[in-house]
C-alpha cells in the first residue's frame, strides 16, 4: 500500500515537468562546479605530489560537488515537497486517501517514501560524475559511499521536513517558504557559534551532514538524521489526524 | 447478505468549533435501499456524508459500517464504502486506467481481478473508450463519471453519491440514475441532491436534513400515499361550474384557476376524482398532483421558521 502510494507519487512528479526541470538544472550546475574543481584539481597535483598524506582526488574533487549539491537542494526541496499534501487538499483529491482502506500512517509514509525514491535518483544521477572519474584514476570508495549515504540521509531529512509543512496549509507557496525558511535555519544554526551554542550546533543539519561528508560516519550523525526523520514524519500523521478532527 | 443494516449512525454530532452543523442524526440504511438525502445548503448534509465516508472525525456518536466501527476498525469499515465527494478526488495528470488501477490499489483489490473489476467499473460508468484519456483534458460529465467509477470499483456495499449528476448532460442523467437503480438492487446507497425529481424517480427512502438535524424521514411509499390524498389540478375540456364539482362528498376546496383549470383537494384517490370527471363526461383533459408533495414538504421544513433556502 505504502508502495502503490509512494510509485504514484514518483509518477505524478516525473508527469509534470517539474521533476525533469530539477534533475536538468542540479546536474548543469553541478557538472560546472565538477568540472572547475577538477582544473583545479589539476592546477595543484605537483604540489601535491611532493605532500605526504595529500588529500587524494575524492576529498578535493568528489566531496565538494556534494556539498553544493546539498546547498542546491536546500533550496529546490521545498518546491519538491509542497504539493505533496496541501496540493492534495486544494483540489479534493485527498478524499480518495481518506475514504480508501489505508491508515493515516500508510499515507504519510508513502508520499514520504516517493519523494525519497526521487531523491535517490537524484543522488545516483549526480554521483555518476564521479563515478566516471574511476576511468582515469583510482577513488576512495569508501568516502563516496559515506558522501552518498550523507547526501541521502540530508535530503530525506529536508523531504520530511518539507511533507509536514505541506501538510500544514493548502497553499502550496506558502509550505514551500516556510519549508525553506525552516531548512536554512536550521542549517544556519551552527555558524554562529558562540560559547553557549553547543546545544544549538547538536540541532543543526550543517553539523551532523560534514562529519560524514568527511567519510566520518558517527552513529550519533546517523542518529540524528532518524530522529529528525521520524520526528517530522510523526507530527506529519498527528497534523493529518488532527484535520479529521477540527475539519 | 445478513438482515443487520449497512450503516447505522447513532447520535452522530459534529462541531466546527462552536458551531453545530450536524446536530444528533441517527438512521439506518439497509440493503437494496438508495436513501435520497435531502437539505438546502449549508444544512450538513456534506459534512454527515463526510464523517459517514471517514474524511471527518464526528465530534460525538457512532458510525457502523457493514457492522464495523467505522471509528474502531477505520480500515474494515472503509473496504465497504465507495465515496463520491462533491468534487470527484481526480488526479489530473493520470489516465482514466492508471487512475483505477491506482484506486485499485488502494482499496486492496486483488491484482489478478483488477482488470475485472476495471472493465466492468468502466463499462457500467460508459467510460470504456476514455480508459487511455487523461483526465485532465475529459469533459466535467467524464470526470464526473470517473468519480462514480472510482466509487464502485470495488463493488462496496455502501455507496455514498455527493450529488452524482451534476454537471452531467440529460442522456448522462438518464444513465446514472439507471445505474443507481440498478446498483441499488444489491448494495445500500446514499444519494444526496438538490434535485428534487431524481429523489422521486431513484430513491425508495427520502430524508431531509435542515440546519444539523433530521427533520423529515420517510419511504417512497408513504410519500406516494401523500400524494394520493392531496391537491390536484384537474384540467377539463367541458367545464361544470365549480358547484357540481364540489357536490361530490369526497371533494374538499375547489379553486378556479380560470375556465378550464381547477384546482381540487379531495379526500380519497385520485381515481375517484378521474372517474368522476369521465362519468360526468366534463372532458378530462390533465389531472396531475397540484404540488410536487416533496418539493412541498422541502419548501415546509425548510422554509418554515425562517431558515434560507
Amino acid at each position: 500500500m505504502i508502495i502503490s502510494i509512494a510509485l504514484r507519487e514518483l509518477r505524478s512528479m516525473f508527469l509534470s515537468p517539474l521533476a525533469w526541470t530539477v534533475l536538468a538544472v542540479t546536474q548543469l550546475i553541478l557538472a560546472w562546479s565538477f568540472f572547475t574543481q577538477i582544473d583545479f584539481f589539476f592546477g595543484i597535483q605537483s604540489q601535491l605530489a611532493t605532500m605526504p598524506n595529500a588529500p587524494g582526488v575524492t576529498d578535493l574533487v568528489v566531496m565538494p560537488t556534494y556539498e553544493i549539491a546539498s546547498i542546491i537542494l536546500l533550496m529546490i526541496t521545498p518546491l519538491l515537497t509542497m504539493r505533496l499534501i496541501s496540493e492534495e487538499k486544494r483540489n479534493g483529491s485527498i478524499t480518495l486517501l481518506l475514504s480508501s482502506p489505508v491508515s493515516m500512517t500508510e499515507i504519510v509514509l508513502g508520499k514520504f517514501l516517493g519523494i525519497v525514491l526521487f531523491m535517490l535518483i537524484f543522488v545516483i544521477m549526480i554521483s555518476m560524475m564521479p563515478l566516471s572519474l574511476l576511468m582515469g584514476t583510482e577513488l576512495d570508495l569508501g568516502k563516496l559511499a559515506a558522501g552518498m549515504l550523507a547526501l541521502m540521509l540530508l535530503l530525506s531529512a529536508f523531504s520530511s521536513a518539507g511533507l509536514f509543512l505541506s501538510s500544514l496549509t493548502e497553499n502550496p507557496v506558502v509550505a514551500a517558504i516556510s519549508t525553506f525558511g525552516l531548512l536554512l535555519l536550521l542549517w544556519m544554526i551552527s555558524n554562529n557559534a558562540g560559547d553557549n551554542t553547543a546545544a544549538l550546533t547538536q540541532l543543526s543539519l550543517l553539523s551532523h551532514f560534514a562529519p560524514m561528508l568527511r567519510g566520518l560516519i558517527d552513529t550519533a550523525d546517523i542518529a540524528y538524521f532518524i530522529l529528525f526523520i521520524s520526528t517530522f514524519l510523526l507530527l506529519t500523521i498527528r497534523q493529518m489526524d488532527s484535520q479529521r478532527l477540527q475539519g | 447478505m445478513s438482515s443487520q443494516p449497512l450503516i447505522s449512525v447513532n447520535n452522530l454530532v459534529r462541531y466546527y468549533g462552536d458551531y453545530c452543523a450536524v446536530d444528533n442524526i441517527s438512521f439506518e440504511l439497509a440493503a437494496g435501499d438508495i436513501l435520497g438525502f435531502l437539505g438546502p445548503n449549508g444544512a450538513g448534509k456534506s459534512t454527515t456524508m463526510q464523517m459517514l465516508s471517514g474524511n471527518l472525525a464526528p465530534s460525538e456518536g457512532e458510525i457502523h459500517i457493514n457492522g464495523v466501527d467505522l471509528l474502531d476498525k477505520p480500515g474494515a469499515a472503509k473496504a465497504a464504502l465507495g465515496y463520491l465527494p462533491e468534487v470527484p478526488p481526480l488526479y489530473k495528470e493520470m489516465s482514466v486506467d492508471e487512475y483505477l488501477r491506482y484506486c485499485a490499489r488502494l482499496r486492496r483489490i486483488k491484482k489478478a481481478d483488477t482488470k475485472d473489476a476495471m472493465a466492468l467499473a468502466k463499462q457500467r460508468c460508459g467510460l470504456t473508450d476514455a480508459g487511455k484519456r487523461l483526465i485532465g483534458n475529459l469533459s466535467k460529465g467524464f470526470q464526473q463519471r470517473v468519480g462514480i467509477a472510482q466509487a464502485i470499483l470495488h463493488s462496496p456495499q455502501v455507496i455514498i453519491l455527493d450529488e452524482p449528476t451534476v454537471g452531467l448532460d440529460p442522456i448522462q442523467i438518464r444513465e446514472i440514475r439507471e445505474l443507481i437503480t440498478e446498483l441499488g438492487k444489491s448494495h445500500g446507497i446514499i444519494l444526496s441532491t438538490h434535485i428534487l425529481p431524481e429523489v422521486e424517480s431513484v430513491c425508495n427512502r427520502v430524508q431531509i436534513i435542515n440546519e444539523g438535524s433530521l427533520v423529515y424521514a420517510s419511504d417512497m411509499k408513504g410519500l406516494l400515499e401523500q400524494q394520493n390524498t392531496g391537491s390536484y389540478e384537474i384540467s377539463l375540456h367541458r367545464p361544470p361550474s365549480i358547484d357540481d364539482i364540489r357536490a361530490a362528498n369526497f371533494v374538499g376546496q375547489v379553486e378556479q384557476l380560470d375556465t378550464n383549470h381547477f384546482i381540487v383537494n379531495i379526500s380519497t384517490t385520485a381515481d375517484e376524482l378521474a372517474s368522476m370527471a369521465v362519468n360526468n363526461n366534463w372532458g378530462l383533459t390533465r389531472l396531475v398532483p397540484h404540488e410536487h408533495s416533496l418539493e412541498q414538504i422541502f419548501i415546509n421544513l425548510t422554509l418554515g421558521d425562517g431558515g434560507n433556502a
